[in-house]
């Protein structure tokens, strides 16, 4: 019930902040606030792996980068004129949104299913150890294809575009941002709550009952890992169109590792943690960042104090005990 | 392909993996006895490389630099432990895995504090700057064969350490069963500390000898880190046989892959476009390798426990 209060308190102070920062003319706040929009979606994606299904993935960047290219990719050749493929058959690029993330999704979905499918055969550390060098890989193939701008990444001239909205204007792609946020949370909600979810979450607390219930539980992961990676692609394009520009740096494991902390710092396995979280980082580094250009080491303290001291979380200490854990 | 060449490349793969299986040594150390997957260990690298270039820098000597690294390194690495990592053992991987994600952050800005944003340039001794003439013709760098046979003597004195002495028997018994190791009195809590710091003294180690090949920057350590969690999960987890198994394969692999595939894609397509072919596979190659290898054995060629 508490925790339910937090949920939509939380949901709704995105919208509110970013209306005020409108009203006052601040659309760099805008901005911002986009930006902790699209990180909250990322780590809701992460959290269906993270906190629902009890994998520990260090290679989440590479489903955020591969969402990224998509969009950076699609601009790329529109801006060009040239076609993404030429043979066997002709694929134009385009600087619509949806047609974008279509494709970045199910990129992402077939990279997650190949790394998900090596992957899951371990658990434990060999998992954390084998997302991370995977996600490595994908970050190297980025950074030696030339053709995409290599590691110099490439730059998103204009932003793609969305049926009936001027996406330049910031407002407008924080709506359609936020949108997108509250499919993704109304997406996790529903999974876990289904029979799926049911599964998934028992795959995490007892492999053993759950196979005894006449359920694999390795299919029941990898769905679990894909969908996850899929949320976090689409996460990855509006990521790209908001900054103008996709490379390796969004592949590179310490995306990863930001999108992990910004679900712990909001509580793991808590639906809008990831929100929490979101908000918290980017108030930081906002903050912090323009007080010092060390801001990472006050937020490498700040992390470190969360883990060993206040495992809940933000939302645990708003809204009380985690249900599990 | 020449010989010569052939000969030049296997034995920077073999420098590569033996600077690896010291990074691994320590990792694979720190999981099998205390449970604990560390991703600071590439910090303890990143400190023993700065140090080393700055007491070389101060005395002049990189004996003095190296060995200072190796012992910066370790205390730091009993430091942390005793202040941090020992509050992690009870708990479990995710905790583990952002603790010392944390730590990492916490080493990376400390160090540009401490030795400011430029790179270092740590100077290869003047006794190891010569080369050495290969059969085929090249000349091989000496100090690229110095670290091998470093490598390779650490490799026997850990085996030593570990098959031979009280120490060894006590880490292999931590390993089998750390309840029982306590009641029969041995303090954990110090071996515990004292393993920590080993695997950091290797890693720094490592970090000084690769600070004369390259410059020494933050974040150095990191993708030496990945790389040598490929190795460990091809080695098996906990084993130091497969580190070093593990860790020359990888370095064989890696270093071979950037020269030949460019070179074997050449032979069917044009060059620019082989190039750009073959060095793309070439940095993804050990990675399939890794892939291959647990499809195979999930556990790694040599599982601590077989």
């Amino acid at each position: 019930m508490r925790e339910g209060l937090v949920n939509l308190a939380l949901i709704a102070l995105l919208p509110l902040v970013a209306l005020g920062a409108q009203a006052a003319g601040e659309t760099y706040f805008v901005t911002l606030v986009t930006k902790a929009t699209i990180l909250a979606l990322a780590g809701i994606g992460l959290n269906l792996a993270l906190g629902v299904g009890g994998m520990v993935s260090l290679g989440h960047a590479a489903f955020f980068g591969i969402g990224g290219y998509a969009a950076g990719i699609a601009a790329h050749h529109v801006f060009a004129g040239t076609p993404v493929l030429g043979w066997p058959l002709t694929v134009e690029g385009t600087d619509q949104m949806p047609l974008i993330w279509l494709a970045g999704i199910a990129a992402a979905g077939l990279a997650a299913a190949a790394i998900g499918a090596v992957s899951l055969r371990t658990q434990g550390v060999h998992f954390i150890m084998i997302t991370l060098a995977f996600a490595q890989m994908v970050y190297y193939l980025g950074v030696s294809w030339k053709a995409y701008g290599g590691e110099d990444g490439l730059p998103i001239y204009l932003r793609n575009q969305f049926p009936g909205l001027d996406t330049g204007d910031a407002m407008q792609f924080f709506a359609l941002a936020f949108a997108c946020l509250l499919a993704g949370v109304a997406l996790v909600w529903q999974v876990s709550r289904s029979r799926f979810g049911q599964a998934l979450a028992m795959a995490r607390m007892n492999e053993a009952r759950l196979a005894a219930s006449g359920i694999s539980p390795y299919p029941v992961r990898l769905a679990g890992f894909v969908l996850s990676g899929m949320i976090v692609a689409l996460a990855g394009a509006l990521f790209a169109d908001l900054n103008g520009f996709t490379g390796p740096s969004m592949l590179s494991w310490h995306r990863s590792g930001e999108i992990m902390v910004l679900v712990i710092l909001g509580g793991v396995g808590r639906l809008c943690g990831p929100l929490a979280g979101a908000m918290l980082f980017v108030a930081f580094e906002t903050w912090l960042g323009g007080l010092t250009d060390r801001w990472q080491l006050f937020l490498g303290l700040v992390l470190l104090g969360v883990v060993l001291f206040a495992r809940g979380g933000l939302i645990g200490m708003l809204a009380g005990r985690a249900r599990h854990g | 392909m020449t010989l010569a060449l052939f000969l030049e490349q296997l034995l920077n793969g073999v420098q590569l993996g033996l600077t690896l299986f010291l990074m691994a040594a320590g990792l694979t150390l720190v999981f099998g006895v205390m449970g604990l997957i560390n991703l600071a260990h590439g910090s303890l690298y990143m400190t023993g490389a700065f140090v080393c270039a700055t007491v070389a820098g101060w005395t002049g000597s990189f004996w003095a630099g190296l060995l200072a690294g190796a012992l910066a390194a370790a205390a730091v690495g009993a430091l942390v432990e005793v202040s941090v990592i020992r509050r992690l053992y009870a708990r479990d991987h995710l905790d583990q895995v952002l603790a010392t994600f944390a730590l990492i952050l916490i080493f990376s800005e400390g160090a540009r504090l401490v030795f400011g944003d430029r790179p270092l340039w740590l100077d290869i001794p003047p006794a190891l700057s010569g080369t050495l003439a290969l059969p085929g013709g090249a000349e091989y760098p000496l100090y690229r064969l110095a670290i091998i046979a470093i490598g390779l003597g650490l490799a026997g004195g850990l085996w030593w350490l570990i098959n031979r002495t009280r120490i060894g028997m006590q880490i292999r018994a931590g390993e089998a069963d750390r309840e029982m190791i306590a009641a029969l009195g041995v303090d954990i809590r110090r071996l515990y500390t004292l393993v920590f710091a080993l695997g950091a003294g290797l890693a720094g180690l490592a970090g000084a000898l690769v600070g004369a090949l390259q410059s020494v920057q933050v974040g150095m350590g990191e993708p030496v880190l990945i790389l040598a969690f490929v190795v460990i999960v091809i080695g098996g987890i906990g084993s130091i046989r497969g580190a070093l198994a593990g860790a020359v394969l990888v370095g064989v692999i890696d270093t071979m892959g950037r020269v030949f595939l460019p070179a074997g894609f050449g032979l069917f397509m044009p060059p620019a476009e082989a190039t750009a072919t073959g060095s793309a596979l070439a940095s993804m190659l050990i990675y399939l390798v890794m892939a291959l290898i647990l499809a195979l054995k999930p556990k790694g060629l040599f599982p601590a426990d077989a």
